[in-house]
């Protein structure tokens, strides 16, 4: 804890915040300030994960002309959501900083702003509240039922399942790693040093704790995608003139 | 006498539901997927669409815990 007291109190979790920050801002400035027509190996790396966030979530999702207009956000948060979620198998490290709710929900909150603006902007106010709640070819009688469901699902289920699924897949995983290796400690240092050979299972919770890291690896990395993927539908869909 | 919480066990209830309907929705993608490969950037975005639903499911139960039933 740095600065105890003061509003400016920081926590574990708000410091590997930080770092991850500046880690992605230095590998993105680097990266970028020396570009090169012939790409170096560090350079082809690079090039590869942004034209997939380009061209395999965006402009897949999007379209090439709202695709541009949208693509400094989606690449933005989908930057922040992997540098974030990866400082959970880091090393020294070892928590999620997405898997505090606050990071979520202030993402959450960017993309729901974002998809919100996108409609306005594109309808105006009253068509796209009209397009978002009234589905075409729904029997009068039961329209009232039918926009409130859509209402409910469109305006506050997609905000706090977005926060939900991120924070909640980076707690599960960080338990899980905490579970393994906290055995494994128990089963060597403690069972073990008693001399009973049953502290020997340490060696699959072992085992188990590196191949869910493994895992975790590849969930950061599905979490951060599934996260602009469904922002970039959220704004597809607002910008959609019927559906 | 067990003593402990029951909100995990409803969790888990509320979550064979989504599962099942989950692995559903991508097992269809895949099926509609392997018979019409150029269709596979636009039913993804449906089966993206349909797992957002149905993942929230599970998320409400997981909000559930938290409203204070008086």
């Amino acid at each position: 804890m740095l600065f105890v007291g003061t509003p400016f109190e920081l926590n574990r979790v708000l410091l590997i915040r930080l770092l991850a920050v500046a880690v992605i801002i230095a590998i993105l400035w680097i990266g970028s300030s020396r570009l090169k027509v012939i790409p170096t190996r560090a350079q082809a790396a690079w090039e590869f994960v942004f034209d997939f966030v380009r061209r395999g979530v965006v402009i897949e999702t999007l379209g090439e002309k709202d695709g541009r207009r949208f693509m400094p956000i989606l690449v933005t948060i989908f930057f922040a959501t992997l540098a974030m979620n990866l400082t959970g198998i880091i090393p020294g490290l070892q928590i999620a900083s997405t898997g505090l709710i606050g990071q979520a929900i202030i993402m959450a909150i960017v993309a729901y702003v974002t998809f919100i603006y996108a409609g306005i902007r594109k309808h105006g106010v009253g068509r796209f509240f009209k397009n978002s709640l009234i589905l075409p070819g729904v029997p009068a009688p039961i329209m009232p039922v039918i926009a409130v469901l859509e209402g409910l699902s469109t305006f506050i289920i997609r905000p706090v399942t977005l926060t939900l699924r991120l924070t909640m897949n980076m707690v599960a995983g960080h338990m899980l790693l905490v579970l393994c290796f906290l055995a494994t400690d128990f089963f060597f240092f403690t069972v073990l040093a008693d001399g009973n050979l049953l502290g020997l299972l340490g060696a699959g919770t072992l085992a188990f704790g590196i191949a869910f890291t493994v895992l975790e690896l590849f969930v950061a990395a599905l979490q951060a995608y599934i996260f602009t993927i469904l922002t970039a539908i959220y704004i597809q869909m607002a910008l959609a003139d019927e559906h | 006498m067990l003593v402990g919480h029951l909100a995990p066990l409803a969790f888990g209830l509320a979550v064979i539901g989504s599962a099942i309907g989950v692995g559903l929705v991508v097992g269809k993608t895949i099926e509609s997927v392997a018979r019409q490969p150029e269709l596979a950037g636009r039913l993804q975005t449906l089966m993206w669409i349909g797992i957002a639903l149905t993942e929230a499911l599970c998320f409400i139960a997981i909000g559930v815990a938290f409203i204070p039933f008086p």
